[in-house]
Formats: structure tokens, C-alpha cells, sequence
């Protein structure tokens, strides 16, 4: 839940208004996108609903926790266990498999190494790849190195899902596929997935549909399933 | 994720190969020059401890090394026998001779006189003949690697041409005749005059004559007592220097560096090479932890804390310094080996790799350091940069 949430880069003359006054809600079980051109505060949005950013003003509390609130090691631990993230440029590690890459979160959280590859193996054929475990990401192509980050982002069983341009680099087809993935995968009664994009061929996966521009969100539209 | 860590430091294998060989090639500058400048320094003791049968070396005070001629009256022997807690004392001479071989090569050599009775002193290892033929007639041993350089026959006769010195040939000593009747090995010394053994009183014959010329008296000191208690008795009694080999050898090394300048020549040469190898580690360090900087920052949206990197990016820096350092002491090590007898001066003890292991260790430690500021520092927010 957003409420006013502000951020502000730099101070005085080079001070950059990146939200100004977010007013959100994203439920439990729910597809929420955040569209809007791009520097439009979206990716600033989510990093702080994710407890990556801190706020300037408002509130904002996340599976019912102030993030902004706690101290850093605190934050980190608790993004550990609640957030899983899909990043726009995957950032999977290239010298590390597929597993490798997928039990990370899970080693973070302290999990023995052991007991990580073997989920992450499980959840790697959860969406579809399991075969490819031992592969390098370089080995693999665009679609199945996205399947290797919605993998990482879910193995420790987050209760919020970030995704960050899925499907940007994808061709019709298989952003689709992955928007499929996402929504048979991903989404529960137990968890919020928020995907930023611009992309309006996947508008209709959505639950909810944030329109935002200049740092504001200017209406929130529920699309209609077909 | 320490394993993790390493797998991200050896997935890439050219990568990894290029950072380990820097660290090799680092440690391969600082521990060969640190064993080269060690076996310089150890050759000027290398006659005390081929001589290694006496626990004391007596000598007059003034003597500053192995080198330094500055003898002793013959009563010195006397009166070292009657200290007590010594078990035998024998006498040592040691001098530069002008010797001429067969064909009229002329070479000064280093004469060394042993005891006549027990030949105490003498070379570590014969490889022709035996030490007891120094009791023979006008009997001398050479050095077998001089005798194809320094004793070499480089003049020719009329009946064959340039040859080394062999057993039978004969050798003039300050034009005493003298006969070579086995030759022995060394170990290599700073000073590179040919050396010669032959006895106490044959040695005194061929030298000039003088009022002192007793070098050395070497002693053995009664089982159970300490050598260093029974020095002291011997300088009180004699007034003159006694010290065991390690402590003559210390002293003779110090002079050595001192008066040559090696130690300020080569302590350069080993300086450079240690900054040349911390410059090269700590930059290869530095740029393997910048390259996987985003994976960082990735890792630390995903919840991993500062202090997670930090192990993660030492145990990284750790092994590449274990391994790196291990390959540079191995090269360096099996270069010194395959060199050993030769001219190359090296020595390889335990204190050239324990402080160029730490010096490498301590170099990677603070390239760490400083490139894992930007790692802390990083703002998890740049993950979502494309």
C-alpha cells in the first residue's frame, strides 16, 4: 500500500522529483503492470515498494512492513525473503549453470548448497527447462534465459514478484509465453506480482493496469479478459 | 555461496588462467629475486659450512670474514687446548698462493693447510681419490669444477693442446712443486679463486715465511656442553674471537653485504620486483571484481548483505592468491632446482616464500579492499539499469 510516496534525487538545484505523491494498492493474488513512458518514475516505483530505494515522504508499507523503516541489513534480509525479482537485463551470473543461477536466492537465505540446487532444478522444470540445468545461460536462448530468471525470482517462494520489462526483448511469441509462464507459475492467492512495461501487447494478462507519467499514477484501469 | 564465489572466480576460464598466471608471474618476481639475493648472501658461507667437523672457529679478533688475512702465533692452539670444556683443537691455514700449472698458466689460488695428523676440515665430498692421500708427498686436492675453469691448462704444451687439470698433474705453489692427487666437490662460494687442500705443515712450507700464520683453530666442544658457554671460556682465556659456524657465518655475510653494496644493488632489484607484482595482482584483482560488480549488485537486491560480498569476494581473492602464489613458488622453485649447480646463485628457505606469500596475500587483500568499496557502496537500484 502507497500512500503519497515521494522520491527525490539529489538536493537543490539538481534535485530530480522521481515520484510525486504515489497513491497505490497492490493486492495479494493479483497481476498489477506499471506502464507509462519511460522516465516516468515506474522502475523508481517499484524499487521502493521492493525495499531497494528509500522513500522521501509518504508511506509505504509491503506485505505489512515499512521498509523504509528498517535498517539496511534488516531491509536486505527481509527483500531476501519476500521479494523475488525479475530484472530487465536477467543479470544471470554467465560463468554459473542454470541451477546455479536459480538457487541463488536460496543460498542468500542460507539454505545448504546441497538442498538449493536440488529446488532449483525442481523449479527449473516447473517452467519448462529442467533438461537444461547444467547449461550456461550463454548456451541458452532468450526465452529459456528468461524462464532461468522467473525460475530465481520464484524458488524461495517470495510473496511479491517484480518483474522488470519481461518481455522487452522477446518477440511476440515468446513474450507471450512468458506472460503465460508468469501467470500459471507466478501468481497465488499468497502472492502480488508487479510487472513494469511498456509493452501493450501483454496489457491483457493484467489484473489491474497502472497508467503512470511525470512521477504520478495518472488512473488505474481494470482491463477486461476476453 | 562461497561456492558460489569460486565458481564465478573459474567459470570463465581464460579469465581465471589470465588472473592466476598475473599472481604467478607476481610471486615468480618477488621470490626469485628474494632467492637469488638469498643464495648470493648464503655463498659467503659456504666454506664454514663445508667445514662443518669443528663446533667453534678461534681467530683473531680483527678478522672480518672468511677472506680477512690476519693470523694468529701458533701458541694460540696451546692455550685453546687447555680451556676447558674443549675436546680437541686442531689448527687451520688459509691463504692466497700463486700457483703455475704444467703449460705456465698461472692462477692465484686459495690454499687451505689441514691438520697433518687428522686432516679435520677438510672438503665436504671427494669425487676422486681420498682425503688421506693428502698425507702423500707434496699431495694436494683440487676443486673437480675447477679444474675445466679456474686450474684449467688454458696455455697448451707442445705436445697437446688446452686441457683441464687431472689427477697426477703436477702444480706449482709459490714454486714449491706440488702433485694433485684427488679432487672434491664444493659448495659454490661467493669468492671464485680456485680452492686447494694439502696439509697444516706443507702448506706453512710453500707460504711465506711469518711470524703468525695460524688462520684458524678449530674446536670440538665435550658432548653436553654448550658451544656458546665454551666460546666465551676461550675468548676470556685467549683474548681472541671464538664463535661457532652459524654466528662466523652471520658475521662474514654482514661484512660481505656491507662492504660490496650487494644488499642497497639488490635490495632494489627485489623492491621493484615486489611493487612491479603487487602493481600486477592488485590490478588484475581489481578489474575481475569490477567485471562481476552487476552480479553483485544483482545479488544484493536479491537480499545479500555487505558483509555476504565481502566473504564471497575474499574467498574469491584467497583462492586466486593460493593457487597463483603456488604455481609462482613451484616455477620458481624448479628453476632453482634445475640451476643449482650452476653459477646461478640460489637459495629458496622458508623465509623467501613465507614473505612473498604474505606480501602477495597482503597485496591481493588490499586490492580487494579497495575494489569492494564500490561493491558496498553500490546501490542495488542499478540492476533494473539495462
Amino acid at each position: 500500500m502507497c500512500r503519497g510516496v515521494t522520491k527525490v534525487f539529489g538536493e537543490g538545484d539538481f534535485a530530480v522529483q522521481a515520484l510525486r505523491g504515489i497513491d497505490l494498492d497492490v493486492m495479494l493474488g493479483e497481476l498489477t503492470l506499471l506502464v507509462g513512458p519511460s522516465g516516468c518514475g515506474k522502475t523508481t516505483l517499484i524499487s521502493v515498494i521492493a525495499g531497494i530505494l528509500n522513500r522521501t515522504a509518504g508511506e509505504c508499507r509491503v506485505l505489512g512492513e515499512d521498509t523504509s523503516a528498517l535498517p539496511d541489513r534488516a531491509r536486505a534480509a527481509w527483500r531476501g525473503r519476500n521479494v523475488g525479482f525479475v530484472f530487465q537485463s536477467l543479470n544471470l551470473v554467465p560463468t554459473l549453470t542454470a541451477a546455479e543461477n536459480v538457487a541463488i536466492p536460496l543460498l542468500i537465505l542460507g539454505t545448504d548448497h546441497r538442498t538449493a540446487l536440488a529446488k532449483a532444478t525442481t523449479m527449473l522444470e516447473r517452467v519448462g527447462i529442467g533438461s537444461r540445468a547444467r547449461a550456461l545461460p550463454a548456451q541458452l536462448s532468450g526465452g529459456q534465459q528468461q524462464r532461468i530468471a522467473i525460475a530465481r525470482a520464484l524458488v524461495h517462494e517470495p510473496r511479491l514478484l517484480v518483474c522488470d520489462e519481461p518481455t522487452s526483448a522477446l518477440d511476440h511469441e515468446t513474450g507471450h509465453k512468458v506472460m503465460e509462464l508468469l501467470r500459471e507459475v507466478a501468481a497465488g492467492p499468497e502472492r502480488a506480482l508487479i510487472v513494469v512495461t511498456h509493452d501493450s501487447r501483454i496489457f491483457s494478462f493484467a489484473d489491474r493496469i497502472a497508467h503512470m507519467d511525470d512521477g504520478h499514477v495518472e488512473r488505474i484501469e481494470t482491463p477486461s479478459k476476453s | 555461496m562461497i561456492r558460489i564465489a569460486l565458481r564465478m572466480l573459474v567459470g570463465d576460464r581464460l579469465k581465471y588462467i589470465g588472473l592466476v598466471a598475473g599472481l604467478a608471474f607476481a610471486t615468480l618476481l618477488i621470490t626469485q629475486q628474494g632467492s637469488i639475493f638469498a643464495g648470493f648472501t648464503r655463498r659467503s658461507g659456504s666454506w664454514i659450512r663445508d667445514t662443518s667437523q669443528a663446533d667453534l672457529w678461534i681467530m683473531d679478533p680483527q678478522v672480518e670474514f672468511t677472506e680477512d688475512r690476519k693470523a694468529m702465533l701458533d701458541s694460540a692452539l696451546l692455550k685453546v687446548r687447555g680451556v676447558e670444556g674443549v675436546q680437541w683443537a686442531v689448527p687451520l691455514y688459509k691463504s692466497y698462493v700463486q700457483a703455475r700449472l704444467q703449460d705456465g698458466t698461472r692462477v692465484v689460488v686459495r690454499m687451505i693447510g689441514l691438520d697433518d695428523a687428522t686432516l679435520t676440515g677438510g672438503p665436504p665430498l671427494m669425487e676422486q681419490g681420498s682425503l688421506d692421500l693428502l698425507k702423500q708427498d707434496r699431495a694436494i686436492l683440487v676443486d673437480a669444477r675447477d679444474v675445466g675453469d679456474g686450474l684449467k691448462l688454458k696455455l697448451g704444451t707442445d705436445t697437446e693442446g688446452p686441457r683441464e687439470l687431472r689427477v697426477g698433474d703436477r702444480v706449482d705453489l709459490n714454486e714449491h712443486e706440488t702433485v694433485v692427487v684427488g679432487t672434491f666437490r664444493r659448495t659454490r662460494e661467493f669468492f671464485w679463486d680456485p680452492v686447494v687442500y694439502t696439509t697444516y705443515s706443507r702448506a706453512l712450507r710453500m707460504a711465506p715465511p711469518e711470524r703468525r700464520s695460524l688462520s684458524y683453530v678449530l674446536a670440538k666442544v665435550k658432548p653436553g656442553l654448550d658451544p656458546k658457554v665454551v666460546a666465551a671460556r676461550i675468548e676470556e682465556a685467549t683474548r681472541l674471537r671464538a664463535q661457532t659456524g652459524e654466528e662466523y657465518e652471520a658475521r662474514s655475510m654482514d661484512f660481505i653485504l656491507a662492504k660490496t653494496g650487494i644488499l642497497p644493488n639488490f635490495g632494489m632489484t627485489i623492491v621493484l620486483g615486489f611493487v612491479i607484482g603487487v602493481l600486477v595482482s592488485g590490478q588484475m584483482l581489481y578489474n575481475f571484481i569490477l567485471e562481476n560488480q552487476r552480479a553483485f549488485a544483482a545479488m544484493k537486491a536479491m537480499g545479500a548483505s555487505n558483509m555476504l560480498l565481502l566473504r564471497m569476494v575474499f574467498a574469491q581473492v584467497l583462492f586466486a592468491a593460493f593457487i597463483g602464489f603456488g604455481l609462482g613458488v613451484g616455477v620458481t622453485a624448479a628453476v632453482g632446482q634445475l640451476l643449482h649447480d650452476s653459477k646461478l646463485a640460489f637459495h629458496m628457505g622458508w623465509k623467501v616464500p613465507v614473505f612473498g606469500g604474505i606480501a602477495i596475500v597482503v597485496c591481493c587483500l588490499l586490492a580487494a579492499f579497495i575494489s569492494i568499496q564500490r561493491v558496498l557502496r553500490l546501490e542495488p537500484a542499478v540492476v533494473f539499469k539495462s
